[in-house]
Order: structure tokens, then C-alpha cells, then sequence
């Protein structure tokens, strides 16, 4: 097959440019650990009340530097215990389940973005840097209340 | 001119595409103003479900329709007139989708499926919705194997030659949409329809998302596929030069069958039920879809400098000025391409890994479509309708269309240029998509979105307003077209189905063996999906049963 001179050049300038991509990519993900929400566990969405740790939602210091907290989301609010209260500079473990349908667990000003799906329960570690007020919202369609369905979380020095 | 069989079919597919069209818009400009506060809807009436009409008029049935009038009438034109049989079935086709399509719709409009377009489960919908939506799907189906038939039969008949150019693509684009439905196909017939008519209590929420993602990706694609069709065949010719390389298009159109389906997990990015590993590697997989689109771009601007220095363009870039711009069909096509640059830049970020975290489900990826398939491919589709119905009802297509067209063009330029800016900015600022509202009780966090020059209240609704306008302009260019404007009569009148040269005296023969390209899609499916798969079914939690929350 034919390829002209400039094509061969502007192919093999795409396939280094996806290399190079890829590898930042990679690199950041496996090496220094920045993955994205998941998790593979799951759980009954009918007894999420009743499973732990969603049988007591909240924050719960697990060690010096680490917190955990469970928010059950159902449409269409979250429940976090009262209200949730974190320290800055330590890390957090999100752990978030649905006891209905699909809706989203989101930290404006952070990137803490995650997909909250009956069945499963979506695991996201973060650190805050700033203290303040941090509005959490719904980004996932998830009835006629969808717009309304947000929540606050606090973090303090 | 094309036989009265098929102009008719492909005028059918038109009506559809374009009633789908007018309604479509209407509800988009509905929610700019639904978003922006300044609109109540009466109390039948629900953002949601103007938003499950929207995302399925325009993104599924405007495109689809209009994809099989363009096929129906370039296979018929590269490949010579259907028979009897090819006819019917591609009838039979039709009105299979246009019932699918009527019910689905009807189900929307009393408010029984405010599902959105996604459908994503345990939301449920009325069963009659996804009946629709299988439907609309096998229609498809049976119309686009009546068009291969018609490709079989020229292959037997020119046993060993490669076909024309343009019904390779077409049996490339529909292998695409073949091989994609069979992930939404699975799970609505085995999951949704038994789900939603109570036969089952309750449904795998997260493998019915790989499924409908496994389509959802590709199904882009399938958007896509006939946009750059025009822009290999159709612009060229328009040009006055040939098809830059017979052989590159081909080669790029299997590397998108098989770079494009095993990919619909980065859609999944920041959901549980699938580890690390197989999200990453299709990520990998995603980017590879980076090298059919640079061989996409090169070939086009290859052909606009040809063209250029032609038409006598000097020196590095003087050929740019000399290119056909008072052309409707070439500067609307154009402006189409220009949006995809963005737009597949943006496309980049949405897929990379860690990045997807700032912008998913915001409208950022609102913004990312409308200049994706609301523009490049839109556009093209309006570039192709202004001749391509003349052409097909043997009317003129005179100097006032054309100007009413260069507005309309430049219109919905205009509007996608406001909206999907200040769309792309208020995600990356962290603004949600699909919210009726997204002030949250006036909180300072969210009030702050809407603070800047681009990203304030009136933006979007200017732009939003201004395709709006573009949209009913093409609506009369469409009915002036159809219906109005006088039959041709001087030979010179007539329009012409502008359909470039391709010489395939190069192009490898392995190009147009399907087995092998069909077989490694079908390698690098199951290497992709496999197993994660299998888990989600064998590490499945207890069901979900059906909620409707609207
Ligand atoms: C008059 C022109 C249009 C306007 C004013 C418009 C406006 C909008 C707006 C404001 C949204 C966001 C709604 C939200 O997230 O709450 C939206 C969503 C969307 N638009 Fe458009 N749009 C137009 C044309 C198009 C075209 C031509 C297409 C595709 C061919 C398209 C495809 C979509 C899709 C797929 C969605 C997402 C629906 C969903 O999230 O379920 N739009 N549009
Ligand atoms: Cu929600
Ligand atoms: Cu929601």
C-alpha cells in the first residue's frame, strides 16, 4: 500500500504523541497510585441499612491520618450521619452506596467524582487541602428531584 | 437521476429525520430557558421528559433516518438501481424503525419514560419504551442488511474487484452498527423487557450498563462514520480533484470498526464493578482510535491544498483562499470540520483516565457533544440535505436557498460557538448536566458558576436561541426543497450527486475482506470485555428492582 512521505510523518508523529499520552497516563495511575472511584465490593441494595458500615453513616476516624465516610444516597438526598465533618490535610475514604437507582456522589472543587450505583458500593480516597464548606451534589439523573438533591461537607482545620 | 423506487424510500427517511428534527430542537431550546430559570413548564409537562426527547429525537432518530436516506441513495447511485427484493426489505426496514420510533416517542410524551436517552437502570420505564427503542433497533437491522444484499449482489456480479468507495464505507459503517446493537440488543431484550414487564423481579444494574456502554461508545461512531463518508467522497468531488487515496480511506474505516467498540468502559470511569486493570486497558484501546482520525485530517487538508493550488493558490497557505468558499456545500462541510477539531481534542480528555474525574456527568460533556455530533456531524448532514433533496425530487435549488443557507449556517456556527463554550467552561467549573435547575437552593458555590463573561444566565440562552432560528431556517430550505421550489427542467438545473473518483488500482485486496476485519473485531472484543463480564455476572450483588422516581 501507497502511503505518501508527509503521511509517513504525520502517522509516526501521532503514534509518538499516543505513546507519550499513554505512558503519562499509566504512569500516573499504576505508579503513583491516581485512579479514578471504584471498587469491586458489593452489597445488597435492599439491606444497605442494615450492612455496615451503612448501618451507621458517617465519619469515623479509622487511624491518626485516615478517615473513613459512609453516605447512603437515595433519591433524593444523602445521608451522612448529622452533618459531615471532616479534618483538612488527612485523608478520607468516601465509601458511597444507592438504596434505589443510580445518582452520583460529587465534591464541587475537588475531584472527587463518583458514580453511586445499587449493588455496589464506590470507594474514592481524598485529602483535603483548604478548609471551608464544600457543596456535594447529584451529577447522575436520577428522578424529578434530581436538581434538588445535594448536601454540604464541612472541613476543618 | 436515481430510480423512482429508491428517491422515494430515501424521501421517506428525510420526512422522518426532519419531524424528528423540529421537534427535537424545539425542546432544546425549552431547556435553555427551563436551565436558566426564566421558563415554567405547565405541570403535565417535565424537564426530564423534554430532556428524554431531546437526547432520543436528535441523537437516535434524527441521525438514523437521515443516515439511511444518505445510504439508500449513494449505494443506489455507486452501485446501480436496487432490485425488487432489496427494495421491499428496505421498506419492510423502515417501517419497523418508524414504529419504534412512534411508540418510543408516544411513551416520552405521557410521561411514562423520562429515562433519558441512557435508560440506565433501576430507573423504570414503561415496558412499551424499550419494545420502541428494540424495535427502532431491528429496523435498522433489516435495512441495513437490504443494503448489503444489494452489495452482495454487485460483488458477485464483479467477482475480484474492490467495490466503489462509497458502498465500501456504507458496509463498513453498518458492520460497526451491527456489531455495537449487540451489546444494547442483550440487554434489553434479556434484561430490560423481562424486567419491566414484572417476568422478573429485579435486573444486574452494572451489567446493564457495560451493555448499553459497550453500544454507547461505538454508537458515536456510527454518527460519525457517514459525516466523514461526505467528507472522503462527496467533498473531493466538490473540489474538482479525486479521492486523495482509495487505499488510506479504506484502511481508516476498519481501524474505526475495530478500534471503536471495545472501548465503552471509558464511559464507566468512575464507577465500581470494574477494576483498574480493564478500565485502563480500554482507555488504551480508545486513544488508538487517534490514528485513523490523523489520517482522517491529513487526507482532508491534502485535498483542500490540491484543490487550491488548482485553482492557482500560491506560496504555503495561499491555497486556503482559493478554496470553493461560495459553495454552500463545501463552506458548510468545512465549518462542520473545523468543530471537530475541539471537539476531538476534547474527546482526548474525556477519555484520559484521571482527567474524565473533572468533567464527567458536568456540562462539559454537553458541550463536548454538541460540537461533536450536534455540529461536525449535524452540520454535514445539513451540508448533504441542501442538494441531496433537490436532488432526489428533481427540483431547482435556487440563489435565495442558497443564501437562506449560508445564514443558516452561520447561525448555528454562532449558537453551538456560545453554548458549547460557555457549556465546556461551566463543567470545567463543575456545573452538572441534566438538572432542570442548577442553582441548589442559591447556594454561593453554585452561584459562583454562573459569575463569569461566558458562563452567566443569558449565554447559553442566546446561543441556544440563535440555533434555534438556524434550525426553522433549514426546516424551510428543507420544505421549499421538498415540496415548494420549481421542478428542473434545462438540464443544467438539475443537481447533481457530487460523488468524486477513486482510484483503487493500489488499494490491497485484504482491505475489503470482511472475515478478517469482523474476526479481529470480534479478538479484540472478547479480550476487552471477557472477563470483566464474566465477573459482573459470577460476583453479582442480590438484583435491583424497578424505580420510578419522576
Ligand atoms: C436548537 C439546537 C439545540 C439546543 C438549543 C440544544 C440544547 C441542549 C441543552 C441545553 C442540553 C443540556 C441539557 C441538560 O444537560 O440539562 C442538551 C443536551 C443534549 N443535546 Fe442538545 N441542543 C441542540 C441541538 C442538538 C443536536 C442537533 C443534537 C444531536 C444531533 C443534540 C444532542 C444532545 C444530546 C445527546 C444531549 C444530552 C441529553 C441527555 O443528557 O440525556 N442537541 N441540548
Ligand atoms: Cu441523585
Ligand atoms: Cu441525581
Amino acid at each position: 500500500m501507497h502511503l505518501h512521505k508527509y503521511e509517513k510523518i504525520w502517522l509516526v508523529f501521532g503514534t509518538v504523541c499516543l505513546i507519550a499520552f499513554l505512558s503519562i497516563v499509566g504512569v500516573n495511575a499504576f505508579a503513583h497510585d491516581h485512579t479514578p472511584a471504584g471498587g469491586i465490593e458489593t452489597i445488597d441494595p435492599e439491606k444497605v441499612r442494615e450492612t455496615a458500615p451503612f448501618n451507621e453513616p458517617g465519619v469515623k476516624k479509622l487511624d491518626d491520618d485516615t478517615y473513613q465516610a459512609a453516605i447512603v444516597a437515595s433519591a433524593f438526598a444523602y445521608d451522612g450521619g448529622q452533618t459531615l465533618t471532616v479534618p483538612v490535610g488527612k485523608e478520607i475514604i468516601f465509601k458511597v452506596t444507592s438504596t434505589d437507582v443510580v445518582h452520583s456522589f460529587t465534591i464541587d472543587n475537588t475531584n472527587v467524582n463518583m458514580m453511586v450505583v445499587p449493588g455496589q458500593v464506590t470507594t474514592k480516597s481524598y485529602t483535603f487541602k483548604e478548609p471551608g464548606k464544600y457543596l456535594i451534589i447529584c451529577n447522575e439523573y436520577c428522578g424529578t428531584g434530581h436538581h434538588f438533591m445535594y448536601t454540604e461537607i464541612e472541613v476543618t482545620e | 437521476m436515481l430510480a423512482a423506487g429508491e428517491r422515494k424510500l430515501a424521501l421517506w427517511n428525510m420526512g422522518v429525520a426532519y419531524t424528528a428534527f423540529l421537534i427535537g430542537t424545539l425542546a432544546g431550546l425549552l431547556q435553555v430557558f427551563i436551565r436558566n430559570d426564566q421558563l415554567e413548564l405547565p405541570a403535565w409537562l417535565d424537564y426530564y421528559q423534554i430532556l428524554t426527547a431531546h437526547g432520543v429525537l436528535l441523537a437516535l432518530i434524527f441521525t438514523t433516518f437521515f443516515i439511511f436516506a444518505f445510504f439508500i441513495s449513494g449505494m443506489s447511485k455507486s452501485l446501480g438501481a436496487f432490485g425488487p427484493k432489496v427494495l421491499l426489505w428496505n421498506w419492510i426496514g423502515f417501517l419497523v424503525m418508524l414504529a419504534g420510533t412512534i411508540l418510543a416517542t408516544v411513551m416520552i410524551v405521557i410521561g411514562e419514560a423520562s429515562v433519558l436517552y441512557t435508560f440506565y437502570a433501576p430507573l423504570m420505564a414503561n415496558p412499551w419504551y424499550y419494545v420502541g427503542l428494540a424495535l427502532f433497533v431491528v429496523g435498522s437491522w433489516i435495512m441495513g442488511f437490504a443494503l448489503v444484499g444489494h452489495y452482495m449482489k454487485w460483488r458477485k456480479a464483479n467477482r475480484g474487484e474492490l467495490s466503489p468507495l462509497f458502498a465500501f464505507m456504507t458496509v463498513s459503517t453498518i458492520a460497526l452498527w451491527v456489531i455495537a446493537c449487540l451489546g444494547v440488543v442483550a440487554t434489553v431484550l434479556f434484561q430490560y423487557i423481562p424486567w419491566a414487564f414484572g417476568w422478573v423481579d429485579t435486573i444486574n444494574v452494572e451489567l446493564s450498563r457495560t451493555l448499553f456502554w459497550y453500544f454507547g461508545h461505538p454508537l458515536v461512531y456510527f454518527w460519525l462514520l457517514p459525516a466523514y463518508m461526505a467528507w472522503y467522497t462527496v467533498v473531493p468531488k466538490i473540489l474538482g480533484v479525486p479521492v486523495f487515496s482509495d487505499s488510506l480511506a479504506r484502511l481508516a474505516f476498519v481501524l474505526f470498526i475495530l478500534f471503536s467498540i471495545p472501548v465503552g468502559f471509558h464511559h464507566q470511569l468512575m464507577e465500581p464493578g470494574i477494576s483498574d486493570f480493564w478500565k485502563f486497558l480500554q482507555v488504551v484501546l480508545t486513544f488508538m482510535v487517534i490514528l485513523p482520525s490523523l489520517m482522517t485530517a491529513f487526507s482532508m487538508f491534502a485535498n483542500f491544498e490540491r484543490a487550491g493550488r488548482k485553482n492557482g493558490g500560491k506560496g504555503l497557505f495561499g491555497w486556503f483562499t482559493k478554496l470553493p468558499w461560495k459553495d454552500l456545500r463545501f463552506t458548510s462541510i468545512f465549518i462542520a470540520m473545523a468543530f471537530f477539531i475541539p471537539g476531538g481534542a476534547g474527546g482526548i480528555i474525556n477519555a484520559s483516565f484521571q482527567l474524565n474525574e473533572i468533567v464527567h456527568n458536568t456540562l462539559w460533556i454537553v458541550g463536548h457533544f454538541h460540537i461533536t455530533v450536534g455540529t461536525p456531524v449535524a452540520m454535514t448532514f445539513m451540508g448533504l440535505t441542501y442538494w441531496l433533496i433537490p436532488y432526489l425530487t428533481g427540483r431547482k435549488f435556487s440563489n435565495t436557498m442558497k443564501k437562506l443557507g449560508f445564514i443558516q449556517i452561520g447561525l448555528w456556527a454562532v449558537g453551538m460557538l456560545l453554548m458549547s463554550t460557555a457549556q465546556h467552561i461551566l463543567g470545567l467549573l463543575g456545573a452538572p448536566r441534566r438538572t432542570a435547575y442548577s442553582n441548589y437552593n442559591g447556594h454561593e458555590s453554585a452561584l459562583e458558576w454562573f459569575d463569569g463573561i461566558l458562563t452567566n444566565h443569558v449565554t447559553m440562552a442566546v446561543g441556544g436561541s440563535i440555533l434555534f432560528l438556524s434550525a426553522m431556517l433549514l426546516l424551510y430550505i428543507v420544505i421549499m426543497s421538498a415540496f415548494v421550489s420549481p421542478k428542473a427542467v434545462e438540464p443544467h438545473e438539475f443537481v447533481e450527486f457530487p460523488l468524486a473518483e477513486s482510484d483503487k488500482r493500489a488499494t490491497p485486496k485484504i482491505l475489503e475482506n470482511w472475515l478478517v476485519w469482523i474476526g479481529i473485531a470480534f479478538v479484540l472484543i472478547i479480550i476487552a470485555y471477557a472477563i470483566p463480564i464474566a465477573q459482573m455476572i459470577q460476583h453479582a450483588p442480590p438484583g435491583s428492582r424497578g424505580f420510578i422516581t419522576w
